[in-house]
């Protein structure tokens, strides 16, 4: 594995936070077997903000899935900030992914009918913390939609979605967040706006792993790992100078217009 | 997750549909008010009946003939001429059951009474003075049966309120002659006292009789007599001098004791009888029709039960992305479980309070619905019917939802959150 540890991400190097051992995830249909993921090996260490990059059936969405604990691999093992996740349970997993799992989805899976900061409560409810409304409001105060904080999904645009699930993905402050094609749903305007939050939040400190294909994505992050037929094919690190600074975000009041 | 928010949670995810979650609360709705309404009503009737017996008069006994072996063939109860008149007069005056204040032997039967040009039949029966407080007959014109006309076997009649108006309309009837023909042996009787209405009672009107002298029934209509001479009677009413327990049972022990002494025979060869028995019997009865009633409605609410289940499974999978998502952020399993067995409960309870409601409401207009006779229905809405009505609705929802619960907290969060 060749990369520069010391440059990565906007904060110094922290402990690492992912460890994936030889993951591999065979899937039987019928009677072939499908090699969806074959040994794949890598760190990611807290702070960093990276991609993982693969066509279609290159494995990255089972990769994915294991990563963010929804998954479990068939061989090999996954450490997820100190924790040996291939031995748990359904419940084990679920708790795992409420306190150290920020998801970011494509179609935004916003709940219907719930306002963004209810949407934001969700994950802090199911953990059963206390001071839900005021953590839920500062966490949508970071992505700029405090003023938004009793709008339904459908009184808000893409981008606002996508930046409640944000808020919904960080509000627990976990180890890290997962974004699975954050920007595939969003224009490319909203979708700059979209990553210069994802690069603020890293700035602060937060780990962001993106899984996309779209190179123009995987290009605002320092670190690409790229998956061919369910293995690594390369993991670069771009020097800090070439990588891609999305614009400012807008203000809230511009991005409804 | 607390109860509340879930709760909450559940009445949010309900309204989102409310046409569907009102249709599926109607189920409930219909099985629960029927329940009650069903129920109110079978209490109302018993309490009515139980009313009908007390007004036949406080702490009396019924002595009837038992039945007759011919053959090995045990025949009606009733029907063996063993109790005679002189029975009747002997538990008052042998001194042997001092419970006894009074004694009313009765004899008769189905006959045909002509009069007037009118025809009808109506039950006669014969009775002595004591009847009139016994069993608590009075006259509204005229005298009740004398005693002298009991000795002298007199040729006189009182009329129920309804035999009178059916043979006499409203004109005068006291002094007019009446035809009674009973089993090929016909008198003529003069009427000397009508009866005041008593209403509908247990086995049919009470307003529909013809009551003569017990003598004259004996000997001039019906003239059954005993193996050993007597003149037989179909029933003696005992009036107690309390209405005691312990009196009652006394006076059994004793009257028993004295009929068998009298008809010589180890096994009785007739029957005492309570009004306590009969209220008690009566009680059963309606006691089973109300459940009856009850179980009947209790299917509808089964079948409510079955609607929340069947929609409940329609909105798992309606809302399968969503359980992805409450499983991506972390939601266990017992979260999903929670979430919609409280929905599917949330709906029976609502469903359940309204029927209850409706029921209840259902219950209070039928309350004094008249059903002929003169008698009026008195529903009850019982506590206890409100209660079980709810905890079955409460239950039912919890019953019915826990498979689609089940479904739903065993999704696969990853199917789950591809689902479209």
């Amino acid at each position: 594995m060749q990369r520069d540890v010391g440059q990565a991400g906007g904060t110094d190097p922290g402990d690492v936070v992912i460890r994936a051992d030889a993951l591999s995830k065979t899937y039987q249909m019928g009677d072939v077997t499908v090699r969806a993921l074959n040994g794949a090996s890598f760190e990611v260490r807290t702070g960093e903000m990276m991609s993982i990059m693969g066509p279609s059936g290159s494995g990255k969405s089972t990769l994915m899935n294991i990563l963010g604990c929804l998954d479990q691999p068939t061989s090999g093992t996954y450490w997820l900030d100190g924790t040996e996740t291939s031995k748990l349970d359904d419940d084990e997993l679920a708790s795992i992914r409420n306190r150290k799992i920020g998801f970011v989805f494509q179609q935004f899976n916003l709940l219907a009918r719930t306002s963004a900061v209810e949407q934001v409560e969700l994950p802090l409810l199911y953990a059963g913390v206390s001071q839900r409304r005021k953590r839920a409001l500062a966490a949508l105060d970071r992505v700029g939609l405090a003023d938004r904080s009793h709008h339904r999904p459908t009184e808000l645009s893409g981008g606002q979605q996508q930046r409640v699930a944000i808020a919904r993905a960080l509000v627990g402050e976990p180890a890290i967040i997962l974004a699975d094609e954050p920007t595939g749903s969003l224009d490319s305007r909203t979708s700059e706006e979209v990553i210069a939050i994802f690069q603020q939040l890293n700035r602060e400190g937060i780990t962001v792993v993106f899984v996309t294909h779209e190179r123009d994505i995987a290009e605002h992050t320092r670190r690409i790992i790229r998956l061919t037929d369910g293995r690594i094919a390369s993991d670069l690190t771009i020097p800090a100078e070439e990588q891609r600074i999305a614009r400012t975000i807008h203000a809230p009041a511009d991005a409804l217009a | 997750m607390g109860f509340l928010e879930s709760v909450r949670m559940a009445l949010r995810a309900l309204g989102a549909n409310k046409l569907r979650a009102a249709l599926t609360m109607l189920g409930v709705i219909i099985g629960v008010a029927a329940v009650i309404a069903l129920m109110s009503i079978g209490r109302g009737i018993q309490a009515s009946i139980q009313a009908q017996i007390q007004a036949l008069g406080s702490n009396l006994l019924f002595v009837s003939p038992g039945a007759q072996n011919q053959g090995g063939v045990r025949t009606q109860a009733g029907s063996a001429p063993s109790l005679t008149y002189e029975d009747a007069l002997a538990i008052l005056e042998s001194g042997r059951v001092p419970e006894a204040l009074g004694v009313a032997p009765e004899s008769g039967g189905f006959a045909q009474v002509v009069a007037n040009g009118q025809n009808t039949s109506v039950r006669v029966t014969g009775v002595t003075p004591s009847y009139e407080e016994v069993r608590n007959f009075h006259t509204t014109v005229g005298e009740f049966i004398t005693k002298d006309q009991v000795d002298s076997r007199s040729l006189v009649a009182i009329l129920g309120a309804n035999t009178k108006t059916l043979l006499f309309g409203e004109g005068d009837a006291i002094g007019q002659t009446i035809r009674v023909n009973q089993q090929n042996v016909a008198a003529n009787l003069r009427v000397v006292g009508i009866l005041e209405p008593k209403g509908s009672g247990f086995g049919g009107s009470q307003d529909d009789i013809v009551l003569v002298p017990i003598t004259t029934q004996m000997t001039r209509l019906n003239r059954a007599r005993t193996s050993r001479g007597g003149f037989t009677v179909s029933s003696v009413n005992v009036q107690l001098a309390d209405d005691k327990v312990e009196t009652s049972t006394l006076a059994v022990q004793n009257i028993g004791d004295l009929l068998r002494e009298r008809h010589r025979v180890i096994q009785d060869d007739f029957t005492i009888r309570s009004q306590q028995d009969i209220l008690n019997t009566a009680t059963q009865i309606t006691g089973a029709i109300t459940l009856f009633l009850g179980a009947v409605a209790g299917i509808s609410l089964l079948v409510g039960g079955i609607g929340i289940m069947n929609i409940m499974l329609v909105s798992v999978t309606e809302r399968t992305r969503e359980i992805g998502i409450r499983k991506a952020i972390g939601a266990k399993r017992r979260d999903i479980l929670t979430q919609f067995l409280i929905e599917a409960t949330v709906v029976s309870v609502l469903g359940g309070g309204i029927g209850i409601a409706l029921g209840g409401g259902g219950a209070q207009l039928l309350n004094g619905l008249s059903f002929g006779g003169g008698q009026t229905l008195n529903t009850v809405v019982s506590l206890d019917a409100v209660v079980l009505a709810f905890t079955v609705s409460a239950c039912i929802g919890l019953f019915f939802g826990v498979y689609p619960a089940v479904k739903a907290s065993r999704l696969n969060p990853i199917e789950a959150l591809r689902y479209e």
